[in-house]
């Protein structure tokens, strides 16, 4: 997909490769890159998986894979979580039911 | 002009980096060994309580409402012994204007790095500090950088985490998100050099005075309302800087009879550098995997002297496992009509289980709450540990084992506060204060500095150095 210049754009790079970490990591995090992602705006006419350059919110300059265009956010209230429903129910129940309260 | 940026390069100019920074010389309040001033640290870098309170005020920050829980109270009424069951209050810290009491702390340091005329503000955190600064950045004109451990290798990231970056980027920042690792302090410092912005540490004198406030409104307000001091005040607790903060303030009022308690829940065996295990979390904060570490070793912060040293300042220290805070956090919707985010709930679960040790005219506050929202709600983090593979169940939350299941109590009365020894986490204090000074005999001002520093005798800390094989000169 083509991007143009001056678009809304994420990036994601690596900042170490798994031999630069830190010693004393945990065997899982030893094995795996530490990496960055990054929004801005685009500063050259560019497609998905390219390696660009971004003007980030606060003028700095900073190059990465260029990921998403106009990203967004998705997270939301999850799945219906029945359990809780229960909760509300049995604390009504202890505080204002049963024969105390009619 | 080549600058070296390699990791070794960047973590070996970390000390120079820093003093820049922060704008404070840290080393004029060091003595030879162990001991340093703290208080004076507090004094010289700080503001007066007054000055707090106006600067807080004049963006909105502080003076939150105080809520009794009068259903709340009533169910710990009914789980308690006659006549027990004291009365449970919140300080609604949500109604901040970036939703959390983290406002008060950024308030302080944001003002603070425009009054020295830094051009920005950086914090590295994935928590509702991010937000605060980034909100006080926007009041202030001030750019912003947030850098935030958000992500596992596989890309996936904590829904609460996202939200917060969501806030953060609403109020104008630039948000950095890494993968896990403690390395995220290697990308700060190289933006700190970059960008030659104020860092916005959580642990800095400004930061933790700025909860001053807090605790003095506490100790005024109940005075009005019930001419008392409230018997007890709880704190959940991470890095230290809440409590630590709302203990000095309290004292700063004069408050001397109350007790304070931290909160942490339990993530036991859960490893917080672990790629495989940061989604196994189900807390991103308030817990023991911060909690524990920065109460024994303060000084492991991103500045060289924490002004948090929660030891200091606490009497008790409590934990209470995943599927009480969430089964509290329902419970306060449910009964109380208030939907507040999971940090404050830690504490409300230990108050419910305290309040019941407690006797009915007696008071107990959990001082904070925070905004709750997409991500950052029981339902998304219930949602993404069933995702994760963890089970979610009714039972005893005494048999919830963290990173395989959350264990929503059957019934009330099986929420627990669980006691941390205290005499462990001083030992373990000054067992972590020899070995990282690399010391083999201490002075008198040091053992008199230990003494204070985790609230013990002069001789309890001379017995643990005694038994560290540590010569007292």
């Amino acid at each position: 997909m083509k991007v143009e210049k001056g678009a809304w754009v994420r990036i994601h790079d690596i900042i170490l490769e798994p031999s630069e970490r830190a010693t004393h990591l945990p065997e899982d995090t030893k094995k795996v890159p530490l990496e960055l992602w990054n929004k801005g705006f685009l500063l050259q006419d560019a497609t998905i998986g390219d390696r660009v350059e971004i003007r980030t919110l606060t003028d700095r300059k900073v190059t990465g894979e260029l990921i998403e265009v106009n990203p967004h956010y998705d997270h939301d209230y999850g799945k219906f979580v029945p359990e809780l429903l229960q909760i509300g129910l049995q604390l009504r129940g202890i505080l204002w039911g049963g024969e105390d309260h009619e | 002009m080549n600058k070296d940026y390699s990791y070794s390069a960047v973590m070996g100019r970390r000390s120079e980096t820093m003093k820049k920074a922060v704008g404070i010389d840290y080393s004029i309040f060091e003595s030879k060994g162990i001991a340093f001033d703290y208080e004076k640290m507090m004094e010289k870098t700080g503001y007066t309580l007054q000055e707090m309170q106006k600067i807080q005020g004049q963006t909105g920050v502080g003076n939150t409402p105080l809520l009794e829980m009068k259903n709340l109270t009533a169910l710990a009424r009914k789980l308690a012994p006659e006549g027990k069951g004291a009365r449970i209050f919140i300080k609604d810290e949500a109604a901040n204007p970036s939703g959390s009491f983290k406002a008060r702390r950024a308030a302080n340091a944001v003002y603070h790095a425009k009054k020295l005329g830094y051009k920005g503000v950086i914090a590295a955190t994935s928590g509702n500090y991010g937000a605060a600064v980034a909100s006080q950045a926007a009041m202030h004109g001030l750019k912003c950088i947030i850098v935030q451990e958000c992500y596992d290798s596989t890309g996936k990231g904590q829904p609460e985490i996202i939200e917060k970056a969501r806030k953060c980027e609403a109020f104008g920042a630039e948000v950095i998100q890494l993968t896990v690792g403690p390395e995220l302090f290697y990308t700060f410092l190289k933006l700190l050099e970059e960008t030659g912005y104020f860092n916005a540490s959580l642990y800095t004198p400004f930061g933790i005075a700025g909860v001053e406030t807090l605790g003095y409104e506490l100790a005024m307000e109940f005075r009005e309302r019930e001419g008392k001091d409230p018997e007890v005040v709880i704190c959940t607790n991470a890095g230290g800087g809440n409590l630590t903060g709302t203990a000095r303030g309290l004292e700063k009022a004069g408050a001397k009879n109350t007790q304070i308690v931290g909160a942490s829940v339990n993530l036991k065996g859960l490893h917080m550098a672990s790629d495989s295990q940061f989604n196994k979390k189900s807390f991103t904060t308030g817990h023991t995997g911060f909690g524990i570490p920065f109460a024994t070793w303060p000084d492991r912060s991103d500045v060289p002297r924490s002004a948090a040293r929660p030891l200091r300042y606490m009497d008790r220290y409590v934990i209470v496992n995943q599927g009480e805070v969430f089964y509290m956090t329902e419970a306060l919707a449910q009964i109380e009509g208030l939907e507040r985010g999971p940090a404050g709930n830690t504490a409300l679960a230990a108050a419910l289980a305290l309040a019941q040790e407690m006797n009915e005219d007696e008071i107990i506050v959990v001082q904070e709450t925070e905004y709750t929202g997409a991500g950052k709600h029981i339902q998304p983090q219930l949602t993404f540990a069933r995702e994760n593979g963890i089970k979610i169940l009714f039972g005893n939350p005494d048999e919830e084992i963290q990173g395989e299941n959350i264990i929503l109590p059957s019934h009330p009365s099986l929420i627990k506060a669980r006691e941390v020894e205290m005499e462990k986490l001083r030992t373990s204090y000054i067992k972590n204060c020899v070995t990282f000074n690399e010391v083999k005999s201490v002075s008198k001002e040091d053992i008199e500095f230990l003494a204070v520093d985790c609230k013990a005798t002069v001789e309890f800390v001379e017995g643990v150095l005694k038994e560290l094989g540590v010569n007292i000169i």
